[in-house]
C-alpha cells in the first residue's frame, strides 16, 4: 500500500525496534546456555557445551516435554470442539442471550490466572474432592481447555462470519443434506480457522504457569513445573535454559505452520 | 441471521438436520455445560468461599457467612495500597504495549510485503514459545547493576523493583496486543487509508482520524489481554521486582501458605472486579469480538 | 522447590493441642521430658526381604534417579541391589506431604521439622527400630532424639541431613567482616538496598532470634514461640530492615545471580548458595554463624504407619543413611549430611568442614524450622502466635 515515506521510515525503524525488544532478551537465552557460569553470570565466565551435553540426557525435561504435550493436545481437542461448537451456535442461529455466550466464553481467559487458578483449585478439592476427585493431569487438562475454548472460538466465529452463508445456502439447494453441507463446504472453510486457533491453544497451554500450579496434582510435572522447580536445584539452571532456547527455535515450525494453513492471516487471532 | 436457521431444510432425514432448535441445543449444550458447570460454577464456588471462614485451630474451613474478610480487605491499608500498586503496573504495562505494538501491527499489515507479513507474524509469534520463567529470567540479566543494559548504558540500569516490573511483564504480554492489533488493522481496507491521502491529510492525521478509530476495538482487546495477566501475574515480579509484592502475590501467601482459602478468595475479588468492570467499560467498544 | 518453607500451621496445631490437652502435659523442648504420647503405632521388629516396590513422598534432590542428570543417580543402584522399584512423589510444600502420607498409599517420606510431629501425632507414621537400621549407629548424635523427630526417647526417622541459615557477605564491600546478625537488621542501612533477606515468613523467627539477644527485655527464649508482643517486635525490626532490602530471595539461582550481580552484598543464605558463588569466582563472599546462632532446617526419612512395603522402606532408610549415597544426596544437594562416615566418601575432601557436618558446637547453635503454632512449640503456654499470623505479618513486612 502506498504511505507517504516519512511515515514508512519511521515504521521501518520502530519495526526494527520492536523486533529487537523481542529478540534481544531470546538472544540472550541463548548464550547463555553456552554460558560456564552455572547462575548466567554477566559477562559470561565461559564458553562450554556441558549444559547441552546435560539437556540432551534429561529425561526428567524429556518426560515433563511429554506431559506437557499430552495436556496441550487434549486441552487443545476439548478446546476445539468445544469453541468450534459454540461458534457454530452464535453464527449460524438466533436465540435469547447470544451474546452472553461471547461474554461467557472470553471470561476465563481474561480474568487473572491466579483467580481461575483458585476458583478451579477450590472446587476441585473442596467441592469435587469427596467424590473421589483428586488434582492429576486431568484437572491440569480442565482448566487449559477451559481458557483455550476462546481461542478456537474467535478464530472460527470470525471465518464463519467472513464466510457468509451463501455458500451453505447454494450446498442445500443443490440437495446437500446437513451433514454433507458441513463436511464438504462449511468445514473446508474454516479449516484454516482451527489449525490456526489449535495451534495457539496449544501453545497457550503449553506455558502456562499460574493455572498449572493451582490445578495439577503432585506427580504432575509439565514443562513449565520442571523449569520452575529446576530453578530450585543447585546446577539446573544453565540446563534450563538450554531446553528454553531450543523451545524457542523449534517453535517456529508450528507458528509458521499455523500461518501457512490458516491461508488469509486475519484469522490468526489471540 | 433467522433465515441461517433454514440451513438445512426438510430434506434430509435425519432428526437432527429437521430441526434447528435441536441442533442449536447441541451445539450449545457441551459447551455451555463446560463454561456454565465447570467454570462459572468454580468461580461462584470462589466467591461463596470468601464469605467463610478458617478455624484458626483446626485448620479446616467452616462453612458459616462471615463478613470478616471482606472487612478486613477493607480496613487493612495493606490490601487497598498493593491492590492500587498492581492496577497501577496494569494500566503501565499495558499502555507501554500499546505504544510499541500499534506501529508494528501497522507496519506488518500496511507496509510488509504478503512474503514478509507471514516471517513477521511468525517472528511476532515465536517468542510465545520460549518459556515464560526463563524469559522473566533473561530481564533479570539484562536488568543486573553489572549487566548488559549497564554495560552498554554505563551504568544507567533501572535496577529491580517496580520499573522492572513494568517492563519485564510488558515484554512478555507484548506478542499479545501484537496480535490482535493486527488483525484490527488487517480488516481496515487499504483504500480508506489511501483515500485520506489523496484528499490531502497528513500521515499523522490519517493515523489519527482514520485508522486508530478503526483498530480501536482491537486496541481494546489486547488490552483486556494485558491488563488481565499482569493482575494475575506473581511469579515475574518475584524474578525481577527487588522488594516490591503484587496482589497475586498476596493471594498466592495466603492460599499455599498461610492455607487460608477463604481469605485467598476473599483477595482474588479484587482482580475479579477490576477486570469485570474494564470488561464491561470495553464491551461497548466492540472489544470482545476482537479478542 | 524445596526449602521455601511454606506450611499451615493450624493442621499442627490441632493434633498437637488435642494431644497435648488430652494427656494433660505440656511438651518441652528438652529431650527426654516426658511428652505427649502419641497413638500407638506397631513398630518393625525384622526386617524380611523386599516387596518389590517403594512408594516416596520426597524433596526433589532427594531420589535422583538420573533423569534430571544422568550422573547424579542413587536410586537405580538402590533397585538393583534390593529389587525394590522405587516411585517417587515430590511434594512442593510441608503441607503436600501430610496430605500425601494422610492417604495411607506411601511407604515413606523424607519429612522436615515442620512436618514430623504432625505426622506422628496424628499416627501416619511408626516409630523406627533402629535396630534394624545397622547405618544408624554412626549417625551424628546430635541428630538422635531430638524433639522434631522423637517422642520419649522413641526415634520416628532416620536423620537424612540438616543445614543451617548462615550469614553471607561480600567481604570488599562489608567491612569489618560481621559477627552479628546486626548487620541486617540494626546496622542494615548502611548497606541500603543491597541487604538481602529470605522471602519467607519462617523469616521472622530470624528477627526474633536476633531479638531474643539484642533486647532481652521481650523476653523471647524460642523464636519459634512468640507471644503477639515479641511477634509485633520482630515484625517492626523487619519493617525497619525492608526499608534497606534491595530484594528478598527464595531460590539458588536468584541468590547466587543477586550477589554475583553486586545487587545483594549482605544477607541470610545457605551453605551451598556461597559454595555456588565462590566456584564461579566472579564474586568472593564469606559466610559466618553469628554470635545470636542461626536457624536452620533438618530432615528425616519415616515410615509410614500403613506402609505396604515396610521392608523396602526398611532398607531404603538404611541405604539413605549409607555413608556413601548419604554422601552423594547431601553433596549434590548442598546440607550437611547425617551420617558421620559419609565425610570420608565425599568427592570434595573440604565438603564436611565446610558443611561443619560433625562439629557439635556448630549444630547446638541452630534453631530448627519448626511450624509455630498457638500452643507455644516450647511448651510454655497457649498463647504463642500462630503460623497464620506469621503469614499476615510477613505480607504487612512486604508492604
Amino acid at each position: 500500500m502506498k504511505l507517504p515515506s516519512a511515515l514508512r521510515i519511521t515504521l521501518y525503524i520502530w519495526m526494527g525496534i520492536g523486533l529487537a525488544i523481542l529478540y534481544i532478551p531470546l538472544l540472550l537465552i541463548v548464550l547463555n546456555s553456552f554460558n560456564s557460569s552455572r547462575t548466567f553470570g554477566f559477562p559470561p565466565t565461559g564458553f562450554t557445551i556441558e549444559w547441552w551435553q546435560r539437556a540432551v540426557s534429561s529425561s526428567g525435561a524429556l518426560s515433563a516435554l511429554g506431559t506437557s504435550v499430552l495436556a496441550g493436545v487434549c486441552a487443545m481437542l476439548i478446546a476445539l470442539a468445544l469453541g468450534t461448537m459454540a461458534a457454530f451456535a452464535v453464527q449460524r442461529y438466533t436465540f435469547f442471550g447470544r451474546t452472553t455466550i461471547s461474554f461467557l466464553v472470553v471470561l476465563p481467559i481474561t480474568l487473572p490466572g491466579i483467580v481461575t487458578g483458585i476458583a478451579l483449585n477450590a472446587t476441585f478439592v473442596q467441592v469435587l474432592g469427596p467424590f473421589g476427585v483428586a488434582l492429576g493431569l486431568a484437572t491440569v487438562i480442565i482448566g487449559h481447555a477451559t481458557f483455550c475454548i476462546v481461542i478456537v472460538y474467535n478464530n472460527v466465529q470470525a471465518r464463519l462470519r467472513r464466510m457468509g452463508t451463501s455458500l451453505e445456502e447454494a450446498s442445500s439447494d443443490l440437495g446437500a443434506n446437513g451433514w454433507q453441507s458441513f463436511w464438504r463446504v462449511t468445514f473446508p472453510g474454516v479449516r484454516g480457522a482451527l489449525v490456526a486457533g489449535a495451534v495457539l491453544a496449544f501453545a497457550l497451554s503449553f506455558d502456562e504457569i499460574v493455572v498449572t500450579t493451582f490445578t495439577a496434582g503432585p506427580a504432575i510435572q509439565t514443562l513449565p513445573l520442571w523449569i520452575f522447580s529446576n530453578l530450585f536445584r543447585p546446577n539446573q539452571a544453565p540446563v534450563v535454559n538450554v531446553v528454553a532456547a531450543v523451545l524457542a527455535v523449534a517453535a517456529v515450525v508450528p507458528v509458521w505452520l499455523a500461518q501457512r494453513f490458516s491461508g488469509d492471516s486475519t484469522t490468526s487471532r489471540v | 441471521m433467522a433465515a441461517d436457521q433454514g440451513l438445512a431444510p426438510t430434506r434430509s432425514s435425519s432428526y437432527l438436520s429437521t430441526r434447528p432448535k435441536a441442533r442449536l441445543a447441541l451445539l450449545l449444550s457441551v459447551p455451555l455445560l463446560w463454561l456454565v458447570v465447570m467454570y462459572l460454577g468454580s468461580i461462584v464456588v470462589m466467591l461463596v468461599s470468601a464469605f467463610w471462614t478458617v478455624d484458626s485451630f483446626t485448620g479446616a474451613v467452616v462453612q458459616t457467612f462471615t463478613l470478616d474478610n471482606i472487612v478486613r480487605l477493607f480496613t487493612d491499608p495493606l490490601y487497598g495500597t498493593v491492590a492500587l500498586r498492581t492496577i497501577l503496573v496494569a494500566v503501565g504495562v499495558t499502555l507501554i504495549d500499546v505504544v510499541i505494538a500499534v506501529p508494528m501491527a501497522l507496519f506488518i499489515s500496511k507496509v510488509a510485503s504478503p512474503r514478509a507479513r507471514v516471517a513477521l507474524l511468525v517472528a511476532v509469534t515465536t517468542p510465545l514459545w520460549a518459556s515464560y520463567l526463563v524469559k522473566a529470567y533473561a530481564w533479570r540479566i539484562l536488568l543486573a547493576p553489572n549487566g548488559p543494559l549497564a554495560f552498554v548504558t554505563g551504568g544507567n540500569t533501572p535496577g529491580y523493583g517496580l520499573p522492572a516490573t513494568v517492563i519485564t511483564l510488558a515484554y512478555l504480554w507484548l506478542p499479545y496486543m501484537i496480535i490482535p492489533v493486527y488483525a484490527g488493522f488487517d480488516r481496515v481496507s487499504d483504500s480508506l487509508v489511501e483515500a485520506s491521502f489523496d484528499l490531502g491529510a497528513g500521515a499523522w492525521r490519517t493515523v489519527r482520524s482514520i485508522t486508530l478509530p478503526l483498530v480501536f476495538p482491537a486496541i481494546a482487546a489486547g488490552s483486556i489481554f494485558t491488563f488481565s495477566l499482569t493482575l494475575g501475574d506473581y511469579i515475574a515480579v518475584g524474578i525481577v521486582g527487588g522488594k516490591t509484592q503484587l496482589l497475586a502475590n498476596l493471594i498466592y501467601g495466603q492460599l499455599v501458605t498461610a492455607n487460608n482459602q477463604p481469605f485467598a478468595a476473599a483477595l482474588s475479588l479484587i482482580p475479579l472486579a477490576a477486570i469485570i468492570l474494564y470488561l464491561f467499560a470495553m464491551r461497548r467498544t466492540g472489544a470482545l469480538e476482537n479478542v | 522447590m524445596r526449602r521455601m518453607f511454606r506450611t499451615a500451621g493450624a493442621g499442627a496445631a490441632v493434633v498437637l493441642a488435642a494431644a497435648l490437652a488430652l494427656s494433660g502435659c505440656s511438651s518441652n523442648s528438652t529431650p527426654g521430658a516426658t511428652q505427649a504420647e502419641p497413638p500407638k503405632r506397631t513398630m518393625a521388629s525384622s526386617v524380611g526381604s523386599g516387596e518389590g516396590q517403594l512408594n516416596l513422598i520426597a524433596w526433589a534432590g532427594y531420589t535422583e534417579d538420573g533423569s534430571n542428570d544422568k550422573t547424579v543417580d542413587w536410586v537405580h543402584p538402590f533397585e538393583a541391589q534390593t529389587g525394590c522399584t522405587v516411585h517417587t512423589t515430590y511434594g512442593a510444600t510441608s503441607d503436600d506431604m501430610v496430605q500425601l502420607m494422610r492417604t495411607g498409599q506411601y511407604d515413606g517420606v523424607s519429612a522436615s521439622g515442620d512436618a514430623t510431629l504432625r505426622l506422628i501425632y496424628a499416627g501416619d507414621v511408626a516409630p523406627v527400630n533402629t535396630k534394624l537400621v545397622p547405618n544408624y549407629k554412626t549417625i551424628s548424635s546430635f541428630l538422635k532424639n531430638g524433639n522434631w523427630n522423637s517422642v520419649n526417647g522413641q526415634m520416628y526417622g532416620i536423620p537424612h541431613g540438616w543445614g543451617a541459615n548462615l550469614l553471607m557477605y561480600t567481604p570488599s564491600v562489608v567491612t569489618p567482616a560481621p559477627t552479628s546478625w546486626s548487620a541486617v537488621f540494626d546496622d542494615a542501612s548502611k548497606y541500603e538496598g543491597k541487604v538481602t533477606a529470605y522471602d519467607s515468613p519462617i523469616y521472622i523467627a530470624d528477627a526474633a532470634l536476633y531479638l531474643k539477644s539484642s533486647d532481652p527485655s521481650l523476653g523471647i527464649t524460642d523464636p519459634y514461640s512468640l507471644t503477639t508482643k515479641q511477634l509485633d517486635a520482630a515484625v517492626a525490626l523487619l519493617k525497619k530492615q525492608n526499608a534497606s532490602v534491595g530484594e528478598y530471595w527464595s531460590d539458588y539461582t536468584k541468590a547466587v545471580q543477586a550477589f554475583e550481580s553486586g545487587t545483594s552484598v549482605v544477607g541470610t543464605t545457605w551453605q551451598v548458595i556461597a559454595n555456588l558463588i565462590n566456584s564461579d569466582a566472579t564474586v568472593k563472599v564469606e559466610t559466618v554463624v553469628p554470635k545470636e546462632g542461626v536457624t536452620g532446617w533438618s530432615d528425616t526419612w519415616m515410615i509410614s504407619s500403613k506402609s505396604k512395603h515396610p521392608n523396602c522402606m526398611y532398607k531404603w532408610m538404611n541405604y539413605i543413611a549409607s555413608p556413601s549415597v548419604n554422601a552423594q544426596v547431601t553433596e549434590w544437594y548442598g546440607e550437611a549430611p547425617a551420617q558421620t562416615l559419609a565425610c570420608a566418601e565425599m568427592s570434595d575432601p573440604n565438603f564436611c568442614a565446610d558443611y561443619h557436618a560433625t562439629d557439635e558446637a556448630y549444630a547446638a547453635k541452630i534453631h530448627y524450622w519448626t511450624t509455630p503454632t498457638k500452643q507455644c512449640v516450647d511448651g510454655k503456654g497457649d498463647n504463642c502466635t500462630s503460623y497464620t499470623d506469621w503469614v499476615n505479618a510477613w505480607q504487612r513486612i512486604r508492604g
